[in-house]
This record gives C-alpha cells, structure tokens and sequence, in this order.
C-alpha cells in the first residue's frame, strides 16, 4: 500500500472539496436529484480519469491506486458535506469491499478495473429487512440462478453490477449479477432523501455467479456491512459539520431585536451542542476509519460509529433547521436536503439501536 | 543512528523510541515506586525530566510538546506505578502549567520538584461565594505591607485545602481598574497565619472541597507568580488545563467501560436496559476519543478543551445515570456508613456505590466551568459568535453590581 502523510491527507482533502464544490453546487444537488437516475455520468467519469476517487482504494493490480479507508474516509465526509449526487457509496463503499473480500480472482479482473477506470457503477443489494429473501440455486454447470427480492438497493437501478448476498447450496454467499440480466427487474422507489436513489429488486432466475469468499461467507457480509456503515459515518461527519457551518454563518447575520441571533444564548448554546456533535461524531467515525477494514475491534468501532455519528447528524441537521427559524422550513433553503439525508443514512444499513445491539453481542460473545 | 552530539541527557529524546527507552531505565534505576510512598521513585522521574515532559530540562522536563507525556504515562501505568497527579491533582494539572509559563525560575526551583513527588499537596485557591461562573468578579483582596502583601477574604471550592501546604491564589490588588485588568496570582503559604479551612460539605455527605477564610495572611511578594495586574492571564491558561484534564486518561477507571465491564459480568438479557447501556458506553468512548485527540496535540485533531469537558462531564452524568437505574429497587440504598461526613484527600468520581457516584458527577458540569459558561466560550472561541451585551466592562470593579451573600446566608444559616 503506498504511503500518505498528513500533508497528503491535507491535499487530497482540498482536491476533493474542490471538486465537490465545482460540480456538485447546491443548484446542481437540486437538478439531479430530481432526474431518475440521480447522478451525472459525464462528472462520473472526471471523477474517476481526473482524481482517480473510485479506485482510491482498489489495490494496484487491480486498476486502483492502492490506498485504504484513511483515504476513502476524507473522501466520504467531503461528499457528504456536498451532498454529491452520484453512487459513489454504492460503488465505493459497497461494491469494491465486497468484490476484494472474496478470492475469485476472475471476477475481480474483470470488474474492478472496469470500477477504477468510471465505466461501471455498481451495488450491493443487501437485505434490508426480514421480507428481503433471496435464495441462489445451482444450476448445470457451475452457475447459479437466483429468486427472491431485495427491497432498498442503493443505485440500484443503474448498476451494471449488483452483487447479492443470499442463502446458497453452500451457505450464505455473495453472488454477481449483471445489471441487465435476464429475471432482473427493477424499479426506482421515491426517497426521503432524494440524493440517493433505491431500486426495488426482483430476481426471477437471474444467472448468477458465486463469489468464493476468502474465508467464511458469513465473516464476508459482516465485514462488508460494517464497512458500509463506517462510510456512512464518515458522510453523516461530513454533513454534520457543513450544517454546523450554516448554522453558525446564518446566526451571525441575522438580525432580530437590533442584535445578530447568534448573541442570544438560546441560539449560542444550540451552536454549541452542535459543535459538540460534530467534534464528537468526529472521534468516534476516525477511531473506526483507524481500524478499519480489519484491525482488533474493528467491528466494535464500527458498530459504536454507525450508532453515533447517525444520531449526532440527526441531531444536528435539525437544530440547523431551528437556528434559520422560517427559512429554514422552505423548499428552496438546503437545511432540508441535510435533514433527509441524515434522517435517511441513520436508518440505512443498521439503525443505531440495532447497531447497539450489535455491539452487546459483540461485547458478549468476546467474555 | 547518525554521529550527532550527544548531550549528559542522552540522545534527542523526541526521536522515537528514546522517550520509551528513558522511561525503561527509570524504571531499572529508580528506588522502587514501592518505598516511601512512591516519593523517592518520584524525584528520580523528576530528574530524568518525565514528570511533565513539556517542561524545560531542570524543571523535571525534556522540552518535548505536552502530547509526549502520553507516552511516558501509559508505560509507567503498564508497569504499576501511582501517577503523580492522582495524590496532587491540582499541583501536577493546575498549579505547574501556570509556574512553568510565569512563575520565576527561582519559584520554578523551589516549588516544582516536591509538587511532583506529592511531598508539598497544592491548592489552588480562585473560586469565591461571589465569583463563581464570573470567575473574574475575584473580591479577596491584596494590599501591599512593606515589601510584601496582605491578602483577605474568603475562597471557595477548595479541593484538598485541607491537606494542602501551598495555595495558587488569585486576588484583587487594584479596586478601581476593570475586573479583569486588576487581578494578581500569589503563592500562599496554606500554614501561614490567618489561613483558616473548614470543610464544604457536599450533597453527597463528603467534603471534596474546602472554604478557605484568609484574615491578612501575608505574602513575600518573590511569591507574586506573574505581573502585578497579570492574574487574568494566568486564570485563562489555568482554566483551560483543568477543563483539558477532566477528560484525560488514565486517573481512574472510565465510567463508560465500568458500567460495559458491569453489564457484561451481570448477564443483562433485557433488550431496553441493554441499548440504555450501549448508548452511554458509545457516548463515554466518544468523549474519551475526543480527549485523546486533544492530548495528542495539532497533528492529532486537537479540539477547544471546552469541548473535551463539556463531552467529558456530561457523558459522566448520564452514565452513572443509567449505571444508577440498572441497580432497580437496590439503587435507592446507599453506603453502609450512609452520609457520614468524610474528607477524602483523593478526588475521585469512581469510589463508592452507583448512588454515590451518581451524586457526585452531578458537580461534574458545575466544577471547573460551568456547562452554560463552557458553552458561550464555544461560541465565542471556536464559532465565532456575536457576543452577548455586557455589563461588566469598561467600568471600575467596584462600580459592578454584585451579590452580597444574602441568599447563601439564608441557606446556609449564618
């Protein structure tokens, strides 16, 4: 893995705001998030030819340029922050750790060049609740079909690649699956936050290839579910601190009763708390970015992160919307493309009280 | 390793491993941290300049940055040895920072070493009855006699005054001046006459602090630490140590890992007890992240230290909260001696039951900077916030509305 220091980290975190603040300004937000697709393929493949973002943390051999989730995680909290519209998560966060965890070589050269280089978008189609059942059969030879349905997939409209966790001959697994296969159909669902698109998923005996786990296909999913939600804390740190911003700025200006808003305690003290998320959100996301994606306790930071930073956005994405008073309430100020977004990531991959309860079985099954 | 000159100190002790590598030879050559108390042990950590790194050499430091000290703590932990600031917490977090940034080199010699080895407790004596959150409202006040000063009035808060043999105080020495501008620090000698303590009895039975009257106590003015007026200045760094220190490592057991350590041992199988847990030991771990970031300077993300305490003391609250309530109908007992008066000379929030605990970090977000204050200093710092009017500057101290003590006499009966 090639090395990066702080002043590296300083640059690539300028580069990213910069281009996020180029190609992603609120009005940009507002258009595509209101097309179907939700994303703007030309800035995609800048994204990729220019700054090299969706390979930063595919290995060399691979296409990518090598780095970990050190670098990932600057690049997540700066698109937060902007609220790019673009299915980087998906691809990055989802896709490309399950893709290396697993030890088929032939789908990793075919696919993760292909995800460095901007030509293919791809998901995870996690299970997102109980009525989320997808089972994989063999067929002849060595392929498989699958059946079932996956109700919240991330972009999963315009993936060409949806990879698909679900019960096999051999156990729990990940499977491929291309996104124009026969048996796949899929449908756009409306979002509370509509910077981020889902697809309701129907599989009806798409051909489907097994992804041989490194280890066991349990340990797999897991850890492809707690990178995820470590990458969502990295974006809520990111939208957290731009809602701080707004807020701060807005108390500032704003004059009421011959004085800024920002001088009352009320409005002092709720910017406070604010910060107090911010900065908070801020260890807890960096401590599991640090152990990331396999040191000791990863998945206790992980789960401790998601739980956190979820709320901590929450938290402060609202009070943003109370600091702007009636502004705030209208369509046409962002605080509520914050407020979705927040609202939105906390209940996606694990809620805080189910990653709570993740963490206490963790915590018990390690006594 | 290149020919670089060595000095008698060995070699540059900021590169890596040499920090480790002194601390080790402490360890094999010092009197063992066993005798005497630990003082022996102590003074040797003091001459190999490990008992505040950041120092300068002779002052029992190496000049190394504040974050170094880290290190040198987690070795000497791992290898069983008390730290220093646990029997002298306000002598090594309070009291030194000031003498090493103001005091003189000869109050520096005189003071710093046997306020390292815990021979010479410290108090720091700046709260008053009147001057509490508006810590610069100081009423004591100084008047020159001769050479040197007369100090009176009374402080309160006091932790540990009563074993103390030295007192950081700061005092009025110019009525007329602006609050701020007419305050000075003094060194206070806690056995001199005139110095009388009496015990402040807390809510939970204990007296962690003390009131200190002080009747004409005279001071030599060589223990005058900082310029005549310069006291303000010396508060603000003081303050920042303490609010910095109320998140650090180490001292005693983290509130959030006890009770994860408690929930694990106890088999707790119901679900809402079990998130209540989870969310305190998150909260807990992310204020003690928040702290170590801190400590370890600029290049680790350091934040306001208002921002550690304010974490800090209220992820403490609402831990023993739940630690409390996880206790069910047992929660509502309390010690075996109950509320007998006691004067601990160890400040500690981990000792005693969850009751007892529960009770004493509710003066978590009061001591050391209010929650409401360290808040407006947030905004004023860190946000950059309109300040709210005020109506204490620009005038004389003594023009200042102020209280008279009616409603603390009426509590307190006298």
């Amino acid at each position: 893995m090639p090395e990066a220091g702080p002043a590296e980290h300083e640059l690539l975190r300028q580069s990213v705001r910069d281009f996020a603040t180029n190609t992603s300004p609120e009005a940009e937000v507002r258009r595509l998030m209101a097309t179907p697709h939700g994303f703007d393929r030309e800035v995609w493949s800048v994204m990729a030819s220019q700054l090299g973002l969706q390979g930063m943390a595919i290995p060399e051999r691979y296409g990518g340029a090598g780095f970990g989730w050190t670098e990932l995680a600057i690049v997540f909290e700066e698109f937060g922050r902007a609220l790019l519209c673009a299915p980087y998560f998906a691809t990055v966060a989802l896709a490309v750790p399950a893709l290396l965890a697993s030890d088929d070589e032939d789908t990793k050269q075919r696919h993760l060049p292909a995800i460095a280089s901007g030509e293919l978008v791809a998901t995870v189609a996690w299970r997102a609740n109980a009525a989320d059942e997808v089972t994989a059969r063999g067929t002849s030879g060595d392929g498989y079909e699958l059946h079932g349905r996956r109700s919240h997939v991330i972009d999963g409209c315009i993936a060409g690649l949806l990879l698909v966790p679900a019960l096999g001959p051999e156990g729990p697994g990940i499977f491929a699956v291309e996104g124009g296969a026969p048996g796949l159909s899929h449908e756009t669902r409306p979002t509370l936050d509509e910077t981020r698109k889902q697809a309701e998923i129907v599989f009806d005996g798409c051909p489907a290839r097994r992804l041989e786990p490194a280890g066991d296909g349990a340990a797999m999913l897991a850890r492809v579910e707690r990178l995820a939600a470590v990458a969502l804390a990295c974006e809520q740190v990111g939208g957290a601190q731009h809602c701080l911003d707004d807020a701060v700025d807005y108390a500032r200006d704003r004059m009421q009763f011959g004085r800024p808003i920002g001088s009352f305690q009320a409005v002092r003290h709720r910017c406070a708390d604010m910060l107090l998320d911010v900065e908070s959100a801020r260890s807890v996301a960096a401590c599991a970015v640090e152990l990331a994606p396999d040191g000791p306790q990863f998945g206790t930071a992980a789960h401790m992160a998601k739980a956190y930073c979820s709320e901590a956005f929450v938290r402060v994405a609202a009070a943003n919307i109370q600091v702007h008073g009636g502004i705030g309430i209208t369509w046409d100020h962002s605080a509520h493309l914050y407020l979705k977004r927040a609202k939105s990531s906390q209940l996606l991959f694990g809620n805080p009280q189910q990653h709570r309860a993740a963490l206490a079985a963790l915590v018990r099954s390690a006594a | 390793m290149s020919a670089a000159p060595t000095t008698m100190t060995g070699p540059d002790p900021s590169a890596p491993g040499a920090l480790a590598a002194r601390v080790e030879r402490l360890l094999a050559e010092a009197p063992s941290p066993g005798v005497d108390g630990g003082v022996p042990f102590r003074a040797a950590q003091f001459e190999a300049g490990l008992a505040w790194v950041s120092f300068p050499v002779g002052h029992g430091g190496l000049g190394l940055p504040p974050g170094h000290q880290l290190v040198v703590d987690r070795l000497l932990r791992d290898a069983g040895v008390e730290p220093a600031n646990l029997r002298n917490p306000i002598g090594y977090g309070n009291v030194a920072p000031v003498l090493a940034a103001y005091g003189t080199d000869e109050q520096r010699r005189r003071y710093l070493r046997a306020c390292f080895t815990t021979e010479d407790i410290w108090c720091q004596l700046m709260s008053e009855p009147g001057a509490g959150s508006d810590v610069a409202g100081i009423a004591t006040t100084a008047r020159r006699d001769g050479t040197g000063w007369l100090l009176r009035g009374q402080k309160v808060w006091t932790s540990l005054a009563h074993v103390a043999r030295w007192g950081l105080a700061v005092v009025r020495t110019d009525q007329d001046k602006p609050k701020h501008a007419g305050l000075t620090c003094f060194v206070v000698d806690m056995h001199a006459p005139g110095v009388e303590v009496r015990p402040l009895r807390m809510l939970n039975g204990k007296a962690d602090f003390n009131e200190v009257f002080l009747d004409d106590v005279p001071v030599a003015d060589d223990n005058r630490v900082g310029e005549v007026g310069g006291g303000w200045q010396v508060v603000r760094s003081n303050l920042d140590g303490e609010r910095a220190a109320f998140g650090a490592e180490g001292d005693e057991p983290d509130p959030g890992e006890d009770l994860l350590a408690w929930w694990a041992r106890a088999g707790v199988d119901d679900p809402v007890l079990t998130d209540r847990v989870m969310a305190a030991v998150i909260r807990s771990r992310a204020a003690r992240l928040t702290a170590e970031r801190t400590q370890r300077g600029a290049a680790g993300g350091a934040v306001h230290p208002a921002i550690v305490k304010l974490l800090s003391s209220e992820a403490k609250q609402h831990t023993l909260e739940v630690a409390l309530d996880a206790q069910g109908v047992a929660g509502t007992l309390y010690a075996p001696d109950g509320y007998a008066l006691e004067q601990p000379v160890r400040v500690g929030i981990m000792q005693g039951d969850p009751a007892a605990r529960y009770l004493r970090v509710q003066a978590l977000t009061i001591e050391g900077g209010t929650s409401a204050v360290l808040r407006n200093v947030l905004a004023d710092a860190v946000l950059g916030l309109p300040r709210e009017p005020r109506f204490d500057t620009g005038i004389g101290w003594r023009e200042i509305p102020r209280n008279a003590g009616e409603y603390e006499r009426k509590v307190r009966g006298r």
